[in-house]
């Protein structure tokens, strides 16, 4: 392998593990927030235990999800040193502003943790709001700077150097809030299915008549109708996000979706994998007509398809796969969330079968794949740019020799921590049992 | 005062901040190892009790850093990221396994020595590779080979300057943190954890300040640039010296005497402005190098407009966070409920 592929393999494997924590980071506290506000609001105490526990499981995630972060940010410059030089003259305000949206997350998460009974109600929800405040704003403007990287604006570059910089011209770059968008709602949605995972797997384990099954129904009911609720935003804004490619970055569209000759009526292939040699999408349905009214809103707009570039400009073709991922859990999810949502009120059943609840236990893991492809295909898609049709990933990497090592023991380190992350997991929650309070109403009913 | 001159004060007043904080953090996760058996002192659980809050704030710090540095000085990016990979990568790992266990030991009391030997050692190793950063861009450790530039290992492990530095860095952590704690148990009236702490203090003060002279000593041959800039801030260098001897002095006080009650405060102070007075002599003598001789602030200084919008991004947030930072330290350095956990 080169040093090219190593520094990818080891920046995306970074990514990767971060990634996973940092969208629960930006998912639970939203949660949290919400099992706060019922319970100051119905008295409940159920969602008292359930903001208490749910903050002790975020404290666990941000323990690892602070320094993979941090990670990150500290990589980017010691990889893609030259991209940082372009950031570091362009796109650095959204770097710069996380920093401060990173200290309120930091601040307010230590206070809410360690301070929690000394704090007035008001102030609790003051602090959980600050810690998803400051979460949601961190993911926001992260995704500032990748969103410059597809659609770069506010600069040019004349025989090698950068000028006529505009930085809120490089903020404000046109897929600046429709991606933003796109990482928030999708990280809400991932966080709300993580809830209901959890809720889902212990209804299964406890005795329907029990308290405790009651309890998790109530986590487990939150969980579904706001994680339906933002899956169906996801994939809303993700058609934005899509006609966004349609405009800007045409050949990221037509490599998701394995589209060789440019042409009006455009289908929509799904599934199958795209073969270079015949042109083709094998083994995939194609739906006639589709793909251009998803660009277009039109069925006569013409979508471009990969031939009208030059080959080495091509995206790799597996994003196909990608994508199709990607958009298939998405779609799943929002039928999940419906799902519950109608047994439970339309239906006004009392307790969901197990191969239901078998399908709540899903959705998480489901969500964070979803969110894990969504990232692989949106940075993968872009290559072999790291600045859309500015600056080619090959050109920005370090000069350093030895990334090999550093690559398998970062590897490493992430296994380890992960494994471990989840060894803590069962032990603190396996020794912190719930404890409800037996004096209070039993299921179903709110104490007035 | 130019634009550069006004990031690069940024940039050093972050590092300043970051150096002080971080070693109360790492020192104070090296003495939670350290008296983790000896329960009846409460030498742990107090340094456990101020860095449990306190370590996520500061670990924001060293993100600040590295954001300030490449935000305003872009040009330096490259040569930092390519000789900084491999001590950059190790100090990631520590930070993060440290980070990890920090947390993880709050959570699981099981496993509370295994974890506290974690953040202890790893609280050593972090400053002693920090502060490489340092020499490195003093000159003479890179090597230009077909036109990339590479870190000289070799150099740099046969230094005796850069083991003095270790040296500065390793005690002053140990120093700083032993001085911060004995006041913090001062605070919650700990007698036998303030005992502990003054003791430790009283040991280690007389060698960082041996470890900053041997590092002034030997920059005088493998950084002679600098040694005779520094030599113009000899009257900072002196003050910082006197203020050590204030510290120093108020922490040999008895304990004992009551009107002198606040003497281990004094020292904390004293020796906070003895080593803010060195950080900036030692700053100002760099001028303008960030990486000597091929980086300086000027060359390596972001687009003008960039600049401008990054300063009135500063303002705004510190005006929006430093509530935030009062109603932070109201509760866990001031609280005497949190401090002395009744």
């Amino acid at each position: 392998m080169d040093d090219l592929v190593l520094a990818r393999a080891t920046f995306g494997t970074t990514m990767a593990f971060h990634i996973i924590f940092a969208t629960l980071g930006v998912g639970l506290p939203l949660m949290i927030l919400l099992a706060e506000i019922l319970f100051q609001r119905t008295r409940d105490r159920d969602y008292e235990l359930m903001a208490k526990r749910w903050t002790k499981g975020q404290a666990i995630l941000l323990g690892v999800a602070i320094p993979s972060g941090t990670i990150a940010g500290v990589q980017l410059s010691l990889l893609w040193p030259g991209f940082m030089e372009v950031v570091g003259k362009v796109i650095s305000l959204p770097f710069q502003i996380e920093i401060f949206a990173f200290f309120l997350e930091a601040l307010f998460m230590s206070i809410y943790v360690y301070a929690a009974d000394r704090l007035t109600p008001l102030m609790r929800l003051v602090s959980v709001f600050m810690i998803l405040l400051g979460a949601a704003a961190s993911a926001v403007l992260i995704t500032n700077v990748h969103a410059f990287e597809g659609t770069p604006a506010g600069f040019r570059i004349e025989n090698g150097e950068v000028v006529d910089v505009d930085p809120w011209a490089a903020f404000f770059n046109p897929s600046f809030f429709v991606t933003a968008g796109h990482v928030v709602v999708s990280a809400f949605m991932t966080g709300a299915f993580a809830i209901a995972s959890v809720a889902a797997w212990k209804m299964i384990k406890s005795d329907q008549e029990s308290r405790e099954y009651a309890f998790h129904q109530k986590a487990l009911l939150l969980g579904l109708i706001v994680g339906g609720s933002f899956s169906l935003l996801t994939a809303l804004n993700g058609h934005e996000s899509a006609q966004l490619l349609h405009r800007y970055q045409p050949e990221k569209l037509a490599a998701a979706e394995g589209l060789f000759q440019t042409q009006a009526y455009a289908p929509l292939a799904v599934g199958g994998f795209t073969d270079p040699e015949t042109q083709e999408v094998k083994y995939g349905i194609e739906i006639p007509w589709m793909l251009s009214f998803l660009a277009g809103n039109r069925f006569d707009e013409v979508v471009v398809g990969l031939n009208d570039f030059p080959r080495e400009y091509w995206p790799p073709l597996y994003i196909h796969t990608l994508f199709n991922g990607m958009v298939g859990i998405g779609s799943l999810l929002i039928v999940v969330g419906l799902l519950g949502f109608a047994w439970k009120k339309l239906l006004r059943r009392s307790v969901f079968p197990r191969w239901v609840l078998g399908i709540f236990v899903l959705s998480g893991p489901l969500a964070l794949l979803g969110i894990e492809f969504g990232w692989i295909f949106a940075c993968t898609g872009r290559q072999p740019w790291v600045i859309y049709r500015v600056m080619r990933t090959a050109d920005s990497v370090t000069q350093s020799a030895g990334i090999g090592p550093l690559f398998f023991t970062f590897l490493a380190v992430y296994l380890f921590l992960g494994i471990v992350t989840i060894l803590v997991f069962r032990s603190y929650f396996g020794r912190h049992p719930l404890e409800l309070h037996p004096t209070d109403r039993p299921s179903g009913e709110t104490a007035p | 005062m130019t634009d550069t001159i006004l990031a690069i004060t940024l940039v050093w007043i972050f590092v300043v901040i970051y150096a002080v904080a971080a070693s109360f953090d790492f020192g104070a996760g090296f003495w939670s190892m350290v008296y983790v058996n000896r329960i009846d002192t409460k030498a742990t659980s107090i340094a456990n009790r101020y860095l449990s809050p306190s370590w996520e704030v500061v670990n924001v710090f060293i993100v600040l850093i590295v954001v300030g540095l490449v935000t305003f000085f872009p040009g330096a990016t490259y040569t930092l990221g390519t000789v900084l990979l491999i001590p950059g990568s190790l100090i990631l790992l520590l930070i993060l396994i440290r980070s990890a266990f920090m947390v993880f030991s709050h959570l699981v009391r099981k496993y509370d020595k295994t974890l506290a030997f974690f953040s202890g050692i790893s609280g050593l190793f972090i400053p002693a590779l920090l502060i490489l950063v340092l020499p490195l861009t003093q000159g003479g450790f890179i090597q230009t080979i077909d036109g990339v530039e590479r870190l000289d290992w070799g150099a740099l492990l046969t230094s005796p300057h850069v083991y003095a530095y270790v040296g500065l860095a390793v005690s002053s952590t140990l120093f700083l943190s032993s001085l911060l704690l004995a006041d913090y148990s001062r605070v919650a009236n700990a007698q036998q954890a303030f005992r502990v702490y003054r003791r430790d203090a009283i040991l280690i003060g007389p060698l960082t300040l041996l470890a900053a002279v041997l590092t002034v000593v030997t920059m005088k041959t493998e950084a002679s640039w600098l040694y005779e800039r520094l030599l113009a801030y000899l009257p900072w260098l002196i003050a910082s010296v006197a203020w050590f001897l204030v510290g120093y002095i108020a922490l040999l006080i008895p304990p004992e005497q009551k009107r002198l009650a606040y003497a281990p405060r004094l020292a904390v102070v004293g020796v906070i402005i003895q080593y803010l007075l060195a950080s900036y002599a030692y700053g100002a003598a760099r001028l303008p190098y960030i990486v000597y001789p091929t980086v300086t602030i000027e060359s390596g200084f972001t687009h003008p407009n960039t600049f401008r919008a990054l300063f009135v991004s500063y303002l705004v947030g510190f005006a929006i966070l430093i509530p935030g930072f009062v109603f932070f330290w109201r509760m866990f350095m001031k609280d005497e409920q949190y401090i002395q956990q009744k």
